[in-house]
């Protein structure tokens, strides 16, 4: 009797525990979003809108980090592709290696990089002497963007990559194609939408980036850096607006994720 | 022609040592083995899909052991069929044309004959995602058949269909092949196929051929103890040359002529027969055994007939079984011919 008695109070307290505590979870993500995006008024974001730098910091938030979107694709689909693939000793250490820029602060990757970029290091005067310049420029920006993007991009594709079985690639070997042919024709049809989700995460990933950013470049602004730098010197009320503006692009990238990821769904 | 000569290659826990395997050339051979054994290896090192520490693998008399799977020529087909899942039904079966449109020119009729052979008329525009098991797997064969390969491999081509599309797809295999006079190597456990498909057959073990040789030798002069153990001669004994027979422990058996081993005899369950009287059967060994275990198979019983320390396993059909109630503890006499007992 005193087992059945248990048995039928616990769970209530349980699954009130559950809906008490996804309650709260729900709140403490959307609260604040939704407190941030409705508080300023449609002047204040027209206004913010409307000015250049505001504007120009948005944009360069969103190509600099498409940019290393872009630079992830190029490099790191072929590794992507290797690590998905080979097994060889010490894949686990360079696994660790790719997974190591998510743990690093990110004020430390900015000195990381800044350091290996200055005039005491012989690739600062490499870069220096083919004029490229590090420290307060888009390049910068670019690269420590990459820096933090590329684990995100890395890793979404080699899941990819993973989920296409070998044997179609031997087989396709078999019919007469090469290893690049296959590729072509085998695997990147059926992962490209892993690279693409990897793009986005990347994307979102930089967008969002402002410890190491501010480091290596105050200026050029990004919109991160310019939301900083009003609400130090104006205030929350100044802040908000740049903030409603860049989370907006992040909502963009965040739905685009989603479309990609559910029509992923039916087809496998 | 597939001439394999003193292959050894390692990969992962796997190994092959010193494999020597020959084809003639449109000839069905079936490379028999438990999972395990390196089956697939063989297969894979053909097309050339893992790297190879030592030998010589020769199709058609060209050397391809160094080189890489698109120029080695062949076709496999794998059991779970490794379509592309992105192509049509149309577009898997030309797949590979484009590779070789230039050597042979006529890639579009063999397509359009592979296409009428299968039965795959209606399928073409059809996506593989949503075939039967058997309409796949000819889909499967056609793509690799449609670059007219030099040697055809199939990796248990029939293991995973349904009954009905197993019958299916072995009529179409062996249609295929008395047709095309393809070269076939095909990797299987199971012995019906086997039988029915192939010419000539090997038994491969932990990465070592055991023996190789027409179907029907290997299914009844199995060479070593494990051949005779894995093509189903349940009883091998531990054998003794005496008096120009054999003698397993306390019983003396005559036997046929052949004495090439000697070490071990063994005798299939279906060899040995449940006699009514001992004179039954003349100039055969007969014993007087005690039914010690009877297990039901389905469409036959197992009779296991226990003589001194020796347990010989039979089989009998359930409407025999039936007829006569047997039961355990039931003395009975057991009886085979010498031919019957193979010397290992």
């Amino acid at each position: 009797m005193t087992s059945i008695a248990l048995r039928c109070h616990k769970p209530d307290l349980f699954v009130g525990l559950m809906f008490f505590c996804t309650a709260v979870i729900i709140a403490f993500i959307v609260l604040p979003i939704f407190e941030m995006v409705t508080q300023p008024g449609w002047d204040s974001l027209i206004e913010a809108f409307a000015d250049r730098d505001v504007l120009g910091s948005i944009w360069l938030s969103v190509y600099t980090s498409a940019g290393a979107a872009l630079i992830s694709f190029v490099f790191g689909t072929p590794f992507a592709y290797l690590m998905a693939r080979k097994h060889f000793r010490g894949k686990r250490v360079v696994e660790s290696i790719i997974d190591l820029p998510i743990m690093i602060p990110h004020p430390i990757v900015g000195i990381a990089i800044l350091s290996m970029a200055g005039r005491n290091h012989w690739l600062g005067q490499v870069l220096q002497a083919m004029s490229i310049r590090i420290m307060g420029s888009v390049t910068g920006i670019i690269v420590v963007l990459t820096f933090v993007g590329l684990p995100f991009y890395i890793n979404t594709v080699k899941a990819g990559f993973e989920a296409v079985p070998p044997r179609l690639e031997k087989v396709s070997r078999s019919l007469g194609a090469s290893a690049a042919g296959t590729f072509v024709r085998v695997t990147f049809p059926l992962a490209w939408r892993s690279m693409l989700v990897g793009m986005i995460m990347c994307t979102a990933r930089a967008i969002s980036e402002f410890g190491a950013v501010v480091i290596v470049a105050y200026h050029p602004m990004i919109a991160p850096v310019m939301i900083y730098e009003r609400f130090t010197a104006y205030g929350l009320k100044y802040s908000q607006p740049v903030a409603v503006w860049l989370i907006l692009v992040c909502l963009v990238l965040f739905l685009l994720l989603r479309v990609c990821l559910v029509q992923k769904k039916p087809e496998s | 022609m597939i001439r394999i000569e003193n292959l050894s290659l390692r990969l992962g826990g796997f190994a092959l040592q010193a494999v020597d395997l020959s084809v003639a050339a449109g000839e069905f051979f079936t490379l028999l083995g438990p999972t395990g054994a390196g089956k697939t290896l063989v297969l894979e090192s053909i097309c050339g899909l893992v790297p190879i520490v030592e030998g010589s693998i020769r199709l058609n008399g060209r050397d391809v052991t160094r080189l890489p799977p698109e120029k080695r020529d062949i076709g496999i087909v794998y059991q779970d069929t490794a379509l592309f899942p992105h192509l049509s039904v149309y577009g898997n079966i030309t797949y590979g044309l484009r590779y070789h449109r230039a050597a042979n020119g006529r890639g579009p009729e063999t397509v359009d004959r592979l296409v009428r052979q299968l039965g795959l008329q209606e399928l073409l525009d059809r996506s593989v995602g949503n075939l039967s098991g058997g309409e796949k797997q000819r889909v499967a064969l056609a793509r690799a058949l449609a670059v007219d390969p030099a040697v055809l491999l199939l990796d248990e081509p029939l293991a995973s269909l349904d009954p009905n599309f197993r019958e299916e797809i072995r009529e179409l295999l062996k249609g295929l092949h008395r047709q095309t006079g393809l070269t076939v190597l095909m990797v299987t456990h199971d012995f019906s196929d086997a039988h029915y498909l192939a010419q000539r057959a090997g038994v491969i073990q932990k990465g070592r051929i055991e023996q190789t040789g027409s179907v029907q030798a290997v299914f009844h002069r199995p060479a070593t103890p494990f051949v005779a153990e894995f093509v189903g001669m349940k009883n091998i004994f531990p054998a003794v040359l005496e008096d120009g027979g054999a003698r397993v422990q306390d019983l003396w058996m005559r036997t046929g002529g052949q004495a090439a081993g000697g070490r071990y005899a063994a005798i299939r369950p279906e060899d040995i027969q449940l006699l009514d009287h001992p004179g039954e059967l003349a100039g055969g060994n007969v014993f007087r055994a005690t039914v010690a275990r009877l297990t039901n198979q389905g469409p036959y019983w197992e009779v296991y007939a226990q003589t001194g320390g020796v347990m010989f396993r039979t089989i009998m059909a359930a409407g025999v079984f039936f007829r006569r109630s047997l039961k355990r503890g039931d003395t009975v006499f057991i009886g085979f011919n010498p031919s019957d007992v193979h010397l290992l």
